[in-house]
C-alpha cells in the first residue's frame, strides 16, 4: 500500500501486528507459562506429593474405574510420568439410544478423577491448575472454543504475516541485534523490539507455524473435503484405534494390562506409555489401546497399539508414518514441546519471554511512534487512546490476573463451591480492573500503577503461600522440594521484573520532541 | 497514494479493498488450492490431504503479502478472480472425474 517493497511490507507489519498484537500477547502470556503446565499444576495442588510406579498405578486406575464405571463406553487412563504425580482418568458413559452420542459435551469434572498409584481419588484442593492457562492459549475463556480457536487462528495467521512482512522490512536484521540502545524513547523502543524478534526469530516463526498446525484441520478442512465424504473416515485412517467398535453385549473380563505395556514398550524401543484407552470395558469386544508417550519423542503423534481386551491378542499397530503425517507429528511437537527436557524446556520458556517482551513492544511502540505526530498531544485522538490504554491493560493487567489466579488458589476457601472456576474469576476480575483503571487514569500513571501492582502481586505470591501451605522455598531448599523451590525465585524475578518496568515507566517523559539525526528518523519511518 | 496524516476516502477504499481481497477471498482462493494440492499430488490420500493442509498456511500468508505490495488495485482484484475462477473450474473437473474421495 506504500511505494517500494520495504515499505508496502512496512505498512503491512504495523497494521496485522496492531490489529491483534493485545491477543497474540495473551496468547504469547500463557502459551509460555504452559510449558510448565505440570509444575504448575503440581505447585497449585500442593497436597499431592506421590510420585507412584507407572504400570502399577495404570493397573489400580483400571481398577478403580472397573469399579465405579463399569457400563462406560470408553475409559481414557493418562499414567502418572515424571512430571505428573497422579493418574489422570475420564470416561464417557454408556450411550443411551435416541441420544447423540458423540457429542456429549458435559463438564469434565462430572467423568473424570484424579487417582494416586494405588487407584484411590486424590484429596486436593480443586484447581484447574497449570491446565487452565494452557487452555487459555489456543481455547481462551468465556466464549464458545469454536469460535475462540478461529479467534486464535486468525491471529496466528496475522502474526505470520507480520513476522513475514517484519523480515523483509528489517534489512539490517544481523547489524541491529547488536544494538540496543537504552533510554533513547522511540529508538530504545524499536531496538527493544528488534532485538527480542531477531533473538528468537526461527522460534516465533517454528511456533507460529506449527501453531496453525495444531488445528489446521479446523482451518483448513478443504484438503479433507476433497478427499473424503466423511472427516471421520480421514481420522479413522489416519489413527488406528479411533474406530468405534460394536458391543457384542457378552460379558467377560479385562485382561491385566501391565503386560501389554511392556509389549509395547518393547516395541517402541524403552518409550513409555503416555494414554490408555479401554473401549466397551467388560464386553467381550473389548479393545485396549496404547499410546506412546510424547514426552519419548519430537513426533506428537505417537504411535499406538490395538490388543483385544479379553484375549489380549495384539490386534493392530499403527503403520510407519508416510513422510506428510511425520512432518505434521514433528511440527505439533516442535511446538508443544513435551519431548524436551529441562535445559530445552527452559529454553522454551525464555523465548516465549521474549516473544512475549517481542509483541508487547511492537504495541508501545505504536503509540511512542505516533506519540510525536499528534496534531494536540494533550487531547489525542480517540483511536490513539484507545490503543495506548489496551496497551496498559494487557500488558500490565494480563500479568496481574495471572499473579492473582496463584494468589486465589492459595486463599480462597477449599470447601469453596465451585471452587475453580473462581480461581479462573479471579484472575478476570483483576484483568478487567485494570482495563477500568487504564481507562480511568492518566496514561503516564496508569503505566506505573498497573505494572506496579503486577509486581506487587507477584511479590505477594511466596509470602501467601509459605502462610497457606506447608511447603515453600525455604523448606524446599532444606528438603530437596526443587518444585517450590524454583516457582518461589521465578514469582520473584517476574516481581522484580515489573517493578523494574514501573520505574522506568515513572522516570520516561511522555511526548518527547523529535530531535534525533536525520538518518534515525529515516530509519524510522519504515518500521 | 496519499498521506497517512490525513487519509482521503480514495486511500480508505483502497485498502478496505485489499483486505477484501486479503482475508475472504484469499481464504477462497487458498482452500481450491488446498484441495486441488490434496487431490492431485502424487502420494496417498492420506498423506496428499495432509501435505496440502500444511502448505495451505504458506500459500496464504504469501498471496496476502502480495496483495497488500501490488501497486494496482484493479491487477489485484484481476488477478485474484481470475485464479479462484480457474482453479476452481479445475477442482469442479477433478471432482467431476471422481478419484479419491
Amino acid at each position: 500500500m506504500k511505494d517500494g517493497f520495504r515499505q508496502s511490507m512496512a505498512w503491512l507489519h504495523t497494521w496485522t501486528g496492531l490489529l491483534l498484537g493485545w491477543l497474540l500477547f495473551a496468547m504469547f502470556v500463557t502459551g509460555t507459562a504452559a510449558y510448565f503446565q505440570e509444575e504448575i499444576s503440581r505447585w497449585m495442588k500442593p497436597e499431592v506429593i506421590a510420585a507412584p510406579d507407572r504400570e502399577a498405578a495404570t493397573q489400580a486406575a483400571i481398577t478403580y474405574l472397573n469399579r465405579t464405571q463399569p457400563d462406560a463406553e470408553n475409559w481414557f487412563i493418562s499414567p502418572p510420568s515424571a512430571r505428573t504425580p497422579t493418574a489422570n482418568v475420564f470416561w464417557q458413559p454408556r450411550k443411551v439410544e435416541g441420544e447423540e452420542p458423540r457429542k456429549r459435551r458435559g463438564r469434565r469434572g462430572d467423568t473424570s478423577a484424579t487417582l494416586d498409584g494405588q487407584g484411590q481419588p486424590v484429596t486436593a484442593r480443586e484447581t484447574q491448575g497449570g491446565f487452565f492457562l494452557y487452555r487459555f492459549h489456543f481455547d481462551l475463556h468465556y466464549i464458545p472454543v469454536h469460535w475462540a480457536r478461529y479467534l486464535v487462528g486468525v491471529a496466528a495467521m496475522f502474526m505470520l504475516i507480520a513476522i513475514f512482512s517484519g523480515i523483509v522490512t528489517h534489512k539490517k536484521i544481523f547489524a541491529d541485534f547488536f544494538m540496543l540502545r537504552f533510554g533513547k524513547g522511540q529508538r530504545s523502543w524499536l531496538d527493544a523490539h528488534n532485538v527480542t524478534a531477531v533473538f528468537a526469530l526461527p522460534f516465533y516463526l517454528m511456533i507460529t507455524y506449527t501453531g496453525l498446525v495444531t488445528l489446521a484441520t479446523q482451518y483448513m478442512p478443504w484438503g479433507i473435503a476433497a478427499n473424503y465424504s466423511q472427516p471421520d473416515a480421514f481420522f479413522e485412517e489416519v489413527f488406528p484405534g479411533r474406530a468405534e467398535v460394536e458391543r457384542s453385549g457378552i460379558a467377560a473380563p479385562l485382561v491385566p494390562v501391565t503386560p501389554l505395556m511392556e509389549v509395547a514398550r518393547q516395541r517402541w524401543n524403552g518409550a513409555d506409555v503416555g494414554s490408555v484407552r479401554v473401549a466397551l470395558p467388560g464386553d467381550s469386544n473389548s479393545t485396549i489401546t496404547l499410546t506412546r508417550a510424547s514426552s519419548g519423542a519430537i513426533g506428537s503423534r505417537g504411535e499406538s497399539i490395538v490388543f483385544s481386551g479379553t484375549s489380549g491378542d495384539l490386534i493392530e499397530a499403527s503403520a510407519p508414518q508416510g513422510g506428510a503425517m511425520a512432518t505434521q507429528s514433528v511440527m505439533i511437537g516442535l511446538h508443544a514441546g513435551r519431548f524436551a527436557g529441562w535445559g530445552l524446556r527452559w529454553l522454551y520458556f525464555l523465548s516465549g519471554i521474549g516473544g512475549t517482551i517481542m509483541v508487547g513492544s511492537g504495541l508501545v511502540l505504536w503509540t511512542v511512534k505516533r506519540r510525536a505526530k499528534l496534531p494536540d498531544p494533550a487531547h489525542p485522538h480517540f483511536g490513539f487512546r484507545l490503543v495506548s490504554r489496551m496497551n496498559v491493560a494487557t500488558i500490565a493487567g494480563l500479568p496481574a490476573g495471572i499473579a492473582t489466579y496463584f494468589l486465589a488458589n492459595r486463599l480462597l476457601p477449599l470447601g469453596m463451591e465451585a471452587r475453580a472456576d473462581w480461581e479462573i474469576h479471579s484472575l478476570f476480575i483483576v484483568w478487567g480492573a485494570t482495563l477500568i483503571w487504564a481507562i480511568a487514569r492518566p496514561e503516564k500513571r496508569a503505566w506505573v500503577e498497573s505494572l506496579a501492582l503486577a509486581g506487587g502481586l507477584f511479590a505477594a505470591v511466596p509470602v501467601i503461600n509459605a502462610l497457606t501451605v506447608p511447603r515453600n522455598g525455604i523448606t524446599g531448599l532444606l528438603s530437596g522440594d526443587w518444585l517450590f523451590v524454583a516457582f518461589d525465585i521465578a514469582m520473584l524475578i517476574l516481581a522484580v521484573g515489573l517493578g523494574f518496568a514501573a520505574r522506568k515507566a515513572a522516570r520516561a517523559t511522555t511526548a518527547k520532541p523529535p530531535r534525533r539525526a536525520r538518518a534515525i528518523k529515516e530509519e524510522l519511518a519504515t518500521a | 497514494m496519499a498521506s497517512r496524516a490525513s487519509p482521503a476516502p480514495r486511500y480508505r477504499l483502497a485498502v478496505a479493498s485489499r483486505v477484501l481481497a486479503a482475508i475472504p477471498l484469499n481464504y477462497a482462493l487458498t482452500a481450491i488450492a488446498t484441495a486441488l494440492l490434496a487431490r492431485h499430488l502424487p502420494l496417498s490420500r492420506a498423506e496428499a490431504t495432509i501435505a496440502a493442509t500444511l502448505t495451505s498456511f504458506l500459500i496464504f500468508a504469501l498471496i496476502a503479502m502480495a496483495i497488500f505490495h501490488a501497486r494496482s488495485t484493479a491487477k489485484v482484484w484481476l488477478w485474484m478472480v481470475g485464479s479462484t475462477a480457474l482453479l476452481g473450474g479445475l477442482l469442479a473437473l477433478s471432482l467431476q472425474l471422481g478419484g479419491r474421495a
